[in-house]
């Protein structure tokens, strides 16, 4: 039944997108789909020899070399509370930048660019769980799925936490 | 202009700081013909510029300057007094510069009229008797100056017409042209121009005629001296240090390249690309070395401003003092080199202060009156010493220890415990300072930290010896230059890290067979090395990779290296699984996300492309030593121990009183109380030998205070309800008497059951029952459900609070819930079992205790490599926003509020669950 109306509300923004559209590039974690700005999704790429960091954040998944660069990664599933990906399938990771650092968001798979109406767009349910509204910027009703906005500056800027005095 | 003007602002800085050192000389050695021609020269160049550039107040002040140094050169006696002023004069002349560079060559408006005008003075009269020269100076100030630059350029004006061409009387910074004509020979002569001099005459009278003419006269004449200079300079050119910093970047870039193809050559053996990648690792390496070359400089840049500090001081003070340099041509990066400048002259200044004595004590001491400040520096492996030294009184331990106890850095026994090192060495804690009064010179409180701090910015580290008596040392040890650190590449569980080599002091490989091996005191490892005990360190339990236990077999199975690691005067050893190579990085800083992580300064990438994180040595100190200091916050535990029983509890509770048996008011905190009930006592039905009410479909136990007390036989029955897990209990009172808002502040202990103790409550004495009693009266399983236990049972819960009324409530909450409990009644008795190696799965902290309240208790917990992944779950009965922020901040997973029960067990299901994934 939830399910039924959905589609027709995505069906309705579909036809009746006049107001200003914005670019998402998909991704999925844990089967849900996520959507990012596209304007904010640098490169995507597969991260490779990750060096762990200790005593890091349990969400920072380690450093990685791309390009010269020194990037970030951060799990998205372990930020998201999730169990981590099933057997040695490969990861991907979306890279962005953020405060003028590299970060790169390791997720299961990248999907593809849609285009939708911002008006559209919901706020987060209201029982959505805690951690996921953190960094959620709203949903968009998409064909028999949901999309959640993924909030980057939330995300990071959450995670970005004053150095503790020695 | 703006070119020539900054031009002319660095090369004046650079003039006016050797004619500081020049004068400081000149004053001891006033016959010294050489450094008075030297320090005359440098003014007059000043000055002459300064009228070119159109700066009438610098060229002022330089002018009268250089009269009465040019009064010097015609035999005039040199005094103290002169040369105070002529220095005072340059720091004027240094403050008009600096706002001339803020303004962007604006000249400041203001007047040196004073300066002036004792400096005329001073030349004036710079043949009287030099003793006077002091009280003349100050004379000076009444004396009629204008009227002595009047008649001295009414003597020039006479003496040369053509200055009459000027159509008005000479400015005091111009000079006539006969003085200028003077000074063309002299330059001429002073500086040997191999080609013919130029004829100064036909340009002076051209020049003259124009309305300029003091100004183009003193330009032309800076030319002289500006000739010969070129032809030294023609070998150097000024660059930007932007450039050279870019430069050394892409450098930096151009090894870390350099190594990935050597890296990848390496694998494959016969490559043709192994000649040409040779070449280019040489041409690198050279090319390297050239940039830091041009990075380098002396140290003895550093010191220039010393000397002038050190003769201010003495007089300041009135001590004589004598600097001595050693070592000023040892090169350095150029950054490092600002960067020490400033600490460096604080400890110089705070030698002279304090490290030396005044003279009268130096002599009744024996030694000579004179205090001695030696500077030295010089290279010692690949890192710069560099050593401040006085022959004073040394450090007064006494005064010392007197401080940290005031200060409550210490308490007296522990400092009673440590070697005078140690005590010498809490001047670089914050806020330390001995001097007995606050002088302008130090005292203020801030020094040796900021130098600390300083020093250790730049991957340095500064240390002191202090024989009482025989003086202070200081000594400063840092890199030469902070672009590329060499590491020392070494592996530990697994992974690689980066040690950065100026702190190892050596590597150590031991075996269990082996002459080297580790020994342990208590559980602690420890080498012997060379007859001294080094505490050691794993590195991997340093960094939180290993559980604790893992760490022991490792430890147990004694093969390895150590790294022998010495910051500061701390000495210790890091155990690493093995070490590879050394290799040359370039220090690339974290992300702000980690940068929090004190174990790291920075990361890089190595020759294989792979990212390494560097370890911070001084992180990993200060982990040592809260290692080592934890050991004493145990001590003191128990002896605080028995006070702390029943501690004040601030924050005020809802309290509902009632009677029930005894007269006396009895309290159960509000929130712990489901319902309020009234039954009618008809409705109370006797089953199986206890009292049941129906109640909401099932049946409910009900509970006597007093079980002796008569019960009610008819009318209505009030009784408290408690409702855990779809069960319930009726604890049945006499009555419901209040509800308040009061401190609960349990004062008397009790050793009644079911009472936790007497607190005062609305002005009287009230009973505080303990439910964790009564509970399992009704259900004797309350505690003990076989459905949780089964899963639950395994968890172990470290529970902290201060108040021995939550501790007894929550206690059975807990235990109830399943939990293995482990109740601790403050934060430093919690860390003493953590440290004990007792392994818990979750720990739940009150926030508000005395001493260590739970914010700090928490972070302390993440700050420990050991315990930072146990989560930890605040209990509060300040549940604010900003509260559950600043738990959150301190690395708390959760923040419940303290009488949410169901809330309590639900967060630390959802932390363990979320745990338990997180480690699959």
């Amino acid at each position: 039944m939830r399910d039924d109306r959905n589609q027709k509300a995505a069906a309705g923004t579909a036809s009746g997108s006049g107001n200003e559209a914005i670019q998402y590039v998909t991704v999925v974690i844990g089967g849900q789909l996520f959507g990012l700005k596209i304007s904010q999704v640098h490169d995507v790429f597969v991260p490779e020899s990750v060096t762990r960091v200790p005593l890091a954040q349990p969400e920072v998944q380690g450093v990685l070399n791309l390009r010269g660069r020194i990037v970030t990664a951060i799990n998205m599933r372990r930020r998201l509370s999730l169990p981590p990906l099933e057997g040695g399938q490969t990861m991907m990771a979306v890279g962005i930048e953020y405060k003028s650092e590299s970060y790169g968001l390791v997720i299961d798979t990248v999907g593809e660019v849609l285009t939708l109406a911002a008006n559209s767009r919901e706020p987060n349910p209201t029982n959505l769980d805690q951690r996921w509204a953190e960094i959620s910027a709203g949903v968009h009703r998409l064909d028999g799925q949901l999309m959640v906005i993924l909030d980057v500056e939330r995300l990071l800027g959450a995670m970005m936490s004053e150095p503790i005095a020695a | 202009m703006d070119d020539l003007l900054r031009e002319f602002l660095t090369e004046t800085n650079e003039s006016l700081d050797v004619v500081d050192v020049e004068l400081v000389k000149f004053e001891q050695e006033p016959n010294n013909a050489t450094i008075l021609d030297n320090i005359f020269r440098l003014v007059h160049t000043i000055k002459g510029t300064c009228g070119f550039l159109g700066l009438p107040r610098l060229e002022a002040l330089a002018h009268a300057a250089e009269t009465l140094m040019g009064k010097f050169r015609d035999g005039a006696p040199v005094t103290q007094a002169a040369v105070s002023l002529i220095l005072s004069s340059i720091d004027r002349i240094k403050g008009i510069l600096a706002e001339l560079e803020e303004a962007e060559g604006e000249e400041p408006t203001g007047s040196d009229d004073d300066l002036i005008k004792q400096l005329e003075y001073m030349s004036e009269h710079a043949f009287d008797d030099a003793q006077g020269g002091g009280a003349a100076a100050a004379e000076a100030e009444d004396a009629p100056a204008t009227g002595a630059t009047a008649s001295h350029d009414a003597d020039a004006a006479a003496i040369k017409p053509l200055d009459q061409s000027l159509e008005r009387e000479l400015r005091p910074g111009e000079v006539s042209l006969d003085e200028l004509e003077r000074a063309f020979q002299e330059t001429a002569i002073e500086i040997e121009l191999p080609e013919p001099k130029p004829e100064p005459e036909p340009k002076a009278t051209d020049v003259a005629s124009i309305s300029e003419g003091g100004k183009s006269e003193d330009a032309h004449h800076e030319k002289a001296p500006g000739d010969k200079k070129s032809s030294v300079s023609n070998q150097s050119i000024r660059v930007n240090v932007e450039t050279l910093e870019h430069l050394m970047t892409m450098v930096s870039e151009l090894v870390l390249t350099r190594n990935q193809l050597l890296e990848i050559v390496r694998r494959h053996e016969d490559s043709e690309f192994k000649v040409p990648l040779q070449r280019l690792s040489n041409v690198t390496a050279e090319l390297q070395e050239g940039v830091m070359k041009t990075r380098m400089q002396p140290i003895g840049h550093a010191w220039q401003k010393l000397p002038r500090v050190v003769r201010d001081l003495s007089q300041e003070l009135d001590k004589p003092i004598e600097l001595e340099m050693i070592g000023a041509d040892t090169e350095l990066d150029r950054q490092v080199l600002e960067l020490i400048k400033d600490p460096l002259t604080h400890m110089v200044r705070n030698s002279a202060d304090h490290g030396l004595e005044g003279p009268e004590a130096r002599k009744a001491a024996g030694k000579p009156e004179q205090g001695t400040i030696t500077l030295a520096a010089y290279h010692e492996g690949g890192h710069i010493i560099i050593e401040v030294k006085d022959d004073g009184k040394g450090l007064d331990v006494d005064a010392i220890k007197a401080k940290a106890i005031k200060s409550g850095l210490h308490t007296e026994a522990d400092l009673e415990k440590m070697t005078d090192a140690q005590i010498h060495r809490m001047i670089f804690a914050a806020g330390f300072s001995t001097a007995a009064k606050v002088t302008s010179v130090s005292g203020r409180g801030v020094g040796m930290d900021v130098v600390r701090n300083n020093i250790e910015l730049i991957g340095g580290s500064v240390d002191l010896k202090s024989v009482p008596g025989k003086g202070t040392s200081f000594i400063i040890k840092i890199p030469l230059t902070l672009a590329i650190v060499s590491t020392l590449i070494v592996e530990s569980s697994g992974d690689r890290f980066a040690i950065p080599q100026l702190s190892v002091v050596e590597l150590v490989r031991v075996q269990n067979n082996s002459e080297h091996r580790i020994e342990r005191i208590k559980d602690t490892p420890v080498l012997r090395l060379r007859n001294k005990l080094l505490p050691l360190l794993h590195l991997s339990s340093l960094l939180g990779m290993e559980t604790v236990a893992n760490a022991d077999e490792a430890l147990d199975q004694d093969n390895g290296f150590i790294v022998v690691m010495q910051v500061g005067s701390q000495t210790f050893g890091v155990v690493v699984d093995g070490v590879f190579h050394t290799e040359e990085i370039v220090v690339k800083p974290m992300s702000t996300m980690l940068r929090n992580i004190a174990m790291f300064s920075g990361n890089t990438i190595l020759g294989d492309g792979s990212v390494i994180m560097i370890i911070d040595p001084n992180g990993i100190a200060s982990a040592m030593a809260s290692h080592a200091s934890s050991a004493l916050a145990e001590q003191d535990e128990e002896e605080h121990d028995e006070r702390k029983k029943f501690v004040d509890h601030h924050a005020t509770t809802s309290m509902l009183l009632f009677r029930a048996g005894s007269a006396e008011p009895k309290a159960v905190p509000l929130s712990l109380v489901t319902r309020l009930e009234e039954f009618q006592v008809s409705e109370i039905e006797r089953s199986n030998g206890r009292d049941l009410v129906q109640y909401r479909g099932a049946l409910m136990p009900l509970v006597y205070i007093e079980p002796s007390h008569a019960h009610r036989t008819e009318g209505t029955q009030p009784m408290l309800v408690f409702s855990d897990s779809g069960r319930s209990m009726g604890l049945v009172v006499d009555e419901i008497v209040d509800i308040v808002e009061d401190k609960l502040n349990i004062e008397v202990g009790s050793d009644q059951p079911g009472i936790l103790g007497s607190a005062v409550i609305k002005e009287k004495a009230t009973e505080i029952i303990d439910l964790g009693h009564y509970l399992p009266m009704a259900f004797e399983d309350w505690f003990v459900r076989k459905e949780m236990a089964s899963e639950a049972l395994t968890k172990s819960l470290l529970f902290v609070d201060d108040s021995a009324f939550f501790r007894n409530m929550l206690t059975p909450v807990l235990k109830a819930a399943g939990y293995d409990v482990t109740v601790c009644d403050s934060a430093r008795a919690a860390v003493q079992v953590l440290q004990s190696g007792r392994k818990f799965d979750v720990v739940v902290s009150d926030i508000e205790m005395p001493e260590v309240n739970g914010f700090e208790f928490c972070e302390a917990l993440r700050r420990d490599p050991r315990f930072r992944s146990i989560p930890v779950l605040a209990l509060s009965s300040l549940v604010t926003p900003a509260s559950i922020e600043r738990g959150r901040q301190a690395g708390f997973d959760d923040y419940v509020a303290k009488f949410d029960r169901p809330g309590l067990i639900a967060a630390l299901k959802d932390v363990l669950t979320n745990e338990t994934r997180a480690a699959a």
